[in-house]
């Protein structure tokens, strides 16, 4: 069985410099804090549309793209918001897609699931379950025939590993040697239905051996084992020596959707995975070290809840698109 | 195969086949990914359309596995990467297996983007009733001609074939190009037998059809007949008999059909008042029903006669020779309808 840490011990920290430490924490916190804000937004009904959160989830997008570089691209899904923001995508630019202004990422027209900005590495995120998978093997693809060293992580849930798309596309990029990391962020359920009632593998990893290639399963809440394993995963594959399946043991601290409210998760469980909330984990860390204390961290959260709660201010105000706006972009 | 051997007068297998090769020389980005494409000593895909363009684009030419949901969405990922991917299905009926990755990620990835991501992909795929039952032979146009994204064509003849195809990959949209199984001209082992002369000269330079223009192929005053692939061919010839009878009729391969080129169907309803749409594949909810109900609302003020349809009954393609021609319309049926038409 893959350990759960119950803490992060300061020695794993040692090598790592304070501001890339400090860096990962913020990025966990701006993800907790816009998910948290845009659930308060959703619910008093000021925003419209639907929305998949990933609470709980935030060390699995923060350690897999802090190991990209900016030019290295990701796939994401309907639960995205996390995933755009650890590559750079602003919470503005993110805010006013949710708002459905001209300004956002994708000018309104993508919305909550299909988050995306092409200029720094994140296509539209699919809301199709699994089916980002078959696309990240073709972008590798081109990568690999192109010749550039770029590369591309592929994120989608545990749900997905029982889509034809998930065993198609990652054979395709298992024969072709291609440079992606394919990252399964197990949170134990799809939807509802729990993980090992619609499979009998005890770790999604093992699916690897079926395609030949490399698979592990990581702590998911343990930043620093996600950046670790997922720096392997990127050299490996970015050096040819073929894709990689991470799987990201991890869990979702809010409902599925909108109003879930996650009656089929057990409160042993619950409490089992609240108290290794990835934040609280890395910050408990960070404060045992030297030059790193409460007040900092508390700094950083300030900051970033005062960044968001102005982003929203403005995006609420945000020009929406005229009505002819309704039939471009059709076609290029 | 060597290109050099090839004549002047081209079959649609080859015609595509030098447009690919053309293509592929002019732009380094652009390669095919499919079943059986480039196996030395292999097919060249199901209908002879890649074979041997493995010897000079090894690299350009990937076999993939029996995975259409797979290796059509690996086509969009690479097109959205900068690539210029063809991809075809053996057979139109396996369009289904990647219709995912065709309608929710080719045809609305620029839209969800807000116009920042383009998909420039050619999809190919075989279609029409051809001895093989129900699941190799089904016309699948119906069932992307409504999708906001896709351009979706068909290739009657060889010249046609190769222009538009070029056109196809010089796009920065996805586009499907519907091939008719009988009209492909393959040779050898892949050989369709009941197979229909769809030469054409091709000329020495390069050029392009587009994409969006239907031809007009004989010029006729008391009817227009619209069809596109097999149905074209079998509609021409029911021209001839009619002219025979004194009934001149406009033939018309639509060619594109999303969208449709109501210019050119429009001076010809105008002309004419009269329309007969020809379709292989069952009536209800075809092509043809679209293009009638378009016809009405544009031009119903020169309508002489309610549109006409003649298609395949509701039913899915039968084996047996008997029943498989009953099932797909063929010139006699397209003279009688056009016959009735013109009394109306």
């Amino acid at each position: 069985m893959t350990q759960l840490a119950t803490n992060i011990s300061i020695g794993r920290l040692s090598g790592y410099d304070h501001d890339f430490l400090l860096r990962l924490y913020e990025q966990m916190v701006q993800i907790r804090e816009f998910e948290e804000g845009v659930k308060y937004l959703f619910l008093q009904g000021s925003m419209p549309g639907t929305i998949h959160q990933c609470q709980g989830q935030e060390a699995t997008a923060v350690g897999v793209c802090s190991a990209l570089n900016e030019d290295d691209f990701i796939t994401s899904t309907f639960r995205g918001h996390g995933h755009a923001l650890a590559k750079g995508l602003s919470m503005e630019e993110m805010l006013n897609e949710l708002y459905g202004a001209t300004s956002g990422c994708c000018k309104g027209k993508g919305g909550s699931m299909h988050m995306g900005n092409m200029s720094k590495g994140m296509v539209p995120a699919i809301a199709i379950v699994g089916g980002g998978i078959p696309l990240a093997s073709g972008m590798s693809l081109a990568f690999k025939m192109k010749k550039t060293s770029q590369i591309t992580a592929c994120f989608f849930g545990d749900g997905a590993t029982s889509e034809g798309a998930f065993h198609e596309g990652i054979t395709l990029a298992a024969i072709w040697n291609l440079p992606v990391v394919f990252v399964c962020e197990n949170n134990l359920y799809g939807a509802s239905t729990r993980v090992d009632k619609v499979t009998r593998l005890k770790k999604l990893s093992d699916h690897a051996d079926s395609f030949g290639i490399r698979g592990e399963t990581v702590d998911g809440n343990d930043v620093i084992a996600v950046y670790e394993a997922a720096r392997k995963a990127v050299e490996e594959s970015r050096n040819g020596d073929g894709p990689v399946l991470l799987e990201l043991l991890t869990y979702r601290r809010t409902g599925h959707s909108r109003r879930d409210a996650c009656h089929y998760q057990h409160t042993d469980e619950k409490k089992e995975w609240f108290d290794r909330d990835p934040i609280d984990l890395f910050g408990r860390a960070l404060t045992q070290l030297s030059g790193i204390d409460e007040n900092q961290l508390e700094g950083i959260r300030d900051r970033i809840t005062q960044q968001f709660e102005e982003a929203v201010v403005v995006a609420q105000k945000e020009p929406q698109p005229s009505l002819d706006e309704l039939t471009t972009d059709i076609f290029a | 195969m060597a290109v050099a051997e090839i004549t002047k007068r081209l079959s649609i297998a080859e015609s595509l086949r030098q447009a690919i090769t053309e293509e592929m020389r002019r732009d380094p980005t652009v390669f095919c990914m499919g079943e059986d494409i480039g196996v030395p000593g292999g097919w060249g895909g199901a209908f002879t359309v890649t074979l041997g363009l493995e010897e000079e684009f090894a690299d350009r030419l990937l076999d993939t596995p029996i995975a259409e949901l797979g290796f059509f969405g690996a086509g969009i990922g690479a097109a959205m990467m900068g690539m210029r991917p063809i991809v075809d299905v053996q057979y139109g009926d396996f369009l289904f297996l990647p219709m995912d990755q065709i309608v929710n990620n080719a045809a609305k990835m620029r839209y969800m983007s807000g116009g920042t991501v383009k998909v420039p992909l050619v999809m190919r795929a075989p279609i029409g009733a051809t001895g093989r039952g129900s699941q190799h032979a089904q016309s699948m146009e119906r069932y992307f001609i409504g999708v906001p994204g896709l351009k979706v064509v068909a290739v009657s003849n060889a010249y046609d074939a190769k222009g538009i195809l070029k056109s196809a990959v010089r796009d920065d949209n996805p586009v499907l190009i519907f091939e008719h199984k009988l009209l492909y001209g393959s040779k050898g082992a892949r050989a369709e037998s009941g197979a229909v002369d769809a030469t054409s000269e091709i000329p020495d330079e390069d050029y392009t059809v587009p994409l969006d223009k239907a031809a007009v192929c004989r010029e006729g005053s008391q009817v227009t007949i619209l069809s596109w692939l097999l149905m074209h061919h079998y509609s021409m010839s029911a021209a001839e008999s009619l002219a025979n009878e004194g009934i001149d009729a406009e033939v018309i391969d639509v060619r594109s059909l999303s969208p449709f080129d109501y210019e050119t169907i429009g001076a010809s309803v105008r002309k004419t008042g009269r329309v007969v749409i020809v379709e292989e594949g069952p009536k209800t909810g075809g092509v043809s029903a679209e293009l009638a109900a378009g016809i009405m609302e544009r031009f119903s003020e020169n309508m002489l006669a309610p549109v006409h349809r003649v298609a395949s009954p509701d039913v899915p393609v039968p084996f047996t020779p008997v029943l498989e021609d009953a099932y797909r319309p063929d010139p006699p049926r397209i003279l009688e309808a056009v016959r009735k038409i013109i009394q109306h």
